[in-house]
């Protein structure tokens, strides 16, 4: 049961912590680690750890606060954006007493980054089937595979992974969750180059990597409950489209068209492509106004309606197609790619509309496949929305060894 | 400003859907729809003296609910769920509301009243023959005669033309749009019910020759006043093509789940529920755009324009892209005269392409935002 905790109380004990520690004057790890210690860090955890047991919405006015009272202000989601978004809440239900004290602290102050290696080459979509193994030896499990599209595996100190621990049962109920130290022996992270040159994610090889079986989360065989766990705490950060108006691809290709060069091209195709910018530019507006509708919808206490689902799939096509009318607005300079395809890791580069337009081309294309793809997600609406059957399955009641699976 | 209905919509959007499953059945919109007439008397009577709709956006003190375009919309959206073959559109939206907006104190003690009591049938005849939707469009002259004015030459494409007892003409005088009244069966007027792609919705050419017209406008041009009228009727049918696309769905959802082909219902086929699930996203969107519009409206906000344009372009597509693939997720049953699916498609393309088609509104959109 939540405690309550009068708005005025929890601005005080804010201004108690930032009398003993203000972000202005003291280091990031220093003032979060404070900030922890005061049960700041998420209100809604219990008392030592990092919370107070208030509910979640409270954490608004300690943010608030901070907000009002310092130049500096932390964002969870760029300092530890897996951790913070995901692994908090799964070690807060599944962790021993003794790893919530070990992990959540430097997880909230950002000196340990958090990753999730879930995906593997042969499980995407279909991630319950996945293939990597992990077999008992004593109080360890010893653990082989590949995993990908795992995003900041590179500086970080701990892993969410989900592996196989018995292959004759089906599918789902042969996982279990671990959690694993990334500089463990025979951990290798690799960049993984994407359709632009950049790595923002990595594949990962585990070689007869040894994990005690105390970092099990959850019991062997119930790691498929974990993964949704953690899951449930994506989708929700994904889609629902820029909340500004004037914001997002279509601004720029707004503002592309409006600087074309209009002394070339026909008048035909001018007035062919206007409409093609309007259409998108009204796509975007509705995709905004749903979001609006279905928050609304929340505020007002109703079960979310479907303008709460569709976010999602409609935010992904719509970006792809503004990115794609960019470079037809651009022209035959869309022949050329300035920034070139040096194999990298991203930085944060300023790009010029045109560029960014070229670049976002490119890398809009995850947009539908990444969190979801767009097939899974209208498998949802149909299924879970609108109540369609599900396909037959055929590899429900079978053990995972037997199915066919690619290599 | 916030789009949520609160419970008197939902009321009266449950008690207008009670009503129109109970007179508006799918055998009383083919019964009524073969007639020229194009409604049902009785029908319409109730409408108006149990459910007070045809006064719903007129004012109090002239007999009406004195309501606004939300609750203007959540009608429309029921009627055109149920493809409710009446005249009101023309009455209880068009004329009302062109009277609401651009008429004399005068008019609208003389006509309200008979709009909001079911007994006047009411029109607005806008487009000139071989011209457009827009009132710069509009050539046709009212020329001063005695007390009054006379009207001569076509307007086509007026709803309910032939069935109207008044019907309110916009002419100029100069270069002024003004309103002008012609009762049926005035000196010179002839109309004629014209044979429509969508047979639930009537529309005629009302020819006039010497007709004798009384102003019913305040004097001065109209053409701003008549514009909101007009951005009204948009939200109106943006509404009715919700209301249709959302019988789509429900109806091809519905028919997925049931219709059985090797040996499993068609709607667990990807190609049959992603089908549905782009739907469902459409109709989501149509609900944003004309919900927008309709709120926007409601609540006096800048942005009408630019609302209704994107609103009546965007829900005309996503209607007939309803319909359309209501008809395929229907396969054979869905081509027949006997399944109701051909209703749908025809006034999806049918109100689509009413004031308007969706280039035409994207096209003003676009001068409005800015993407020039």
């Amino acid at each position: 049961m939540a405690k309550t905790m009068s708005e005025e109380e929890l601005r005080q004990r804010t201004q108690a912590l930032l009398a003993e520690a203000h972000p202005d004057k003291v280091d990031r790890v220093t003032f979060r680690g404070t900030q922890f210690d005061h049960g700041l860090a998420w209100v809604h955890f219990p008392e030592g750890h990092g919370g107070l047991g208030l509910t979640p919405n409270l954490q608004a006015i300690v943010n608030d606060e901070i907000r009002k009272n310092a130049q500096t202000f932390y964002n969870d989601l760029e300092l530890n954006p897996i951790g913070i978004g995901m692994g908090g809440p799964v070690v807060l239900t599944y962790a021993s007493e003794e790893w919530k004290k070990r992990l959540l602290r430097p997880m909230f102050t950002g000196e340990e980054v958090w990753c999730q290696l879930f995906s593997e080459p042969s499980a995407g979509s279909d991630v319950a089937g996945l293939s990597s193994r992990a077999v008992r030896d004593g109080d360890e499990w010893v653990v082989n595979g590949q995993k990908v599209w795992t995003t900041l595996a590179h500086i970080s100190k701990w892993g969410m992974l989900v592996t196989r621990t018995n292959p004759d049962v089906p599918k789902h109920k042969g996982l279990s969750y671990f959690l694993l130290d990334m500089e463990a022996d025979g951990v290798e992270v690799r960049p993984l180059y994407q359709i632009t040159g950049e790595a923002e994610f990595n594949e990962i090889f585990l070689t007869d990597v040894r994990i005690p079986h105390d970092r099990m989360f959850g019991d062997e065989g119930n790691g498929w409950q974990v993964a949704i766990t953690t899951l449930m705490n994506e989708r929700s950060a994904l889609g629902g489209g820029s909340g500004h108006r004037k914001a997002g691809p279509t601004a720029t290709l707004q503002a592309l068209w409006n600087d074309r060069d209009k002394t070339s091209g026909s008048a035909a195709a001018d007035a062919i492509l206007r409409d093609r910018v309007t259409q998108i530019h009204i796509e975007a507006e509705l995709l905004r106004i749903t979001g609006l509708r279905a928050k609304a919808a929340t505020k007002a206490g109703a079960n979310p309606g479907p303008e709460g689902s569709v976010g999602k799939l409609a935010q992904s096509e719509i970006y792809k197609r503004s990115w794609e009318t960019c470079l037809d607005v651009i022209g035959h300079e869309s022949l050329l790619f300035e920034e070139g395809y040096e194999l990298r890791r991203p930085a944060a580069e300023g790009r010029s509309p045109t560029q960014l337009a070229k670049y976002q081309f490119l890398r809009s294309r995850a947009n539908s496949i990444e969190g979801g793809t767009s097939e899974v997600m209208r498998n949802i609406l149909g299924e879970r929305v609108l109540g369609l059957p599900g396909e037959p399955r055929v590899d429900k009641a079978v053990a995972w060894k037997d199915i066919p699976r690619s290599a | 400003m916030e789009i949520a209905f609160n419970e008197e919509h939902e009321e009266l959007r449950r008690s207008v859907r009670r009503f129109l499953e109970d007179r508006s059945d799918e055998q009383a919109v083919r019964r009524t729809m073969d007639t020229e007439q194009g409604y049902e008397e009785d029908v319409w009577k109730q409408m108006a003296q149990q459910m007070g709709l045809q006064g719903l956006i007129v004012p109090a003190e002239h007999g009406g609910a004195g309501l606004g375009a939300i609750e203007m919309m959540v009608v429309m959206e029921e009627m055109g769920r149920a493809l409710l073959c009446a005249p009101y559109l023309s009455t209880a939206v068009l004329a009302a509301s062109a009277l609401n907006e651009a008429g004399s104190e005068d008019a609208k003690k003389n006509l309200l009243p008979g709009i909001a009591d079911g007994s006047t049938i009411a029109t607005v005849a806008l487009v000139d023959e071989g011209a457009g939707w827009s009132l710069d469009d509009v050539t046709m002259q009212a020329t001063a005669s005695g007390d009054g004015f006379t009207l001569s030459g076509r307007k086509t494409y007026v709803l309910d033309g032939h069935t109207a007892n008044v019907i309110l003409v916009v002419a100029k005088t100069g270069d002024d749009v003004g309103l002008f009244r012609v009762d049926a069966g005035a000196a010179g007027l002839s109309t004629e019910a014209l044979p429509t792609l969508d047979q639930t919705r009537k529309l005629a050419n009302v020819t006039l020759a010497n007709t004798p017209a009384t102003r019913v406008s305040a004097s001065g041009d109209q053409t701003e006043a008549l514009a909101r009228s007009l951005a009204l009727t948009l939200v109106a049918i943006a509404a009715e093509q919700v209301g249709g696309a959302q019988w789509c769905l429900d109806t091809s959802t519905q028919y997925a789940k049931e219709r059985l082909q090797f040996g499993r219902p068609i709607g667990s086929f990807q190609a049959i529920k992603h089908r549905c699930a782009d739907m469902l996203v459409s109709v989501e969107f149509s609900k944003s755009a004309a919900y927008n519009a309709g709120f926007t409206a409601a609540a006096g906000e800048n942005g009408l324009a630019e609302a209704v344009h994107m609103a009546k372009s965007y829900c005309s597509e996503a209607y007939f892209k309803a319909a359309g693939d209501t008809i395929q997720i229907h396969g054979g049953m869905g081509f027949t005269w006997e399944h109701p699916a051909h209703l749908y498609f025809k006034r999806a393309k049918s109100s689509s392409l009413l004031f308007g088609g969706p280039l035409q509104h994207r096209e003003k959109l676009a001068d409005i935002v800015g993407i020039s």
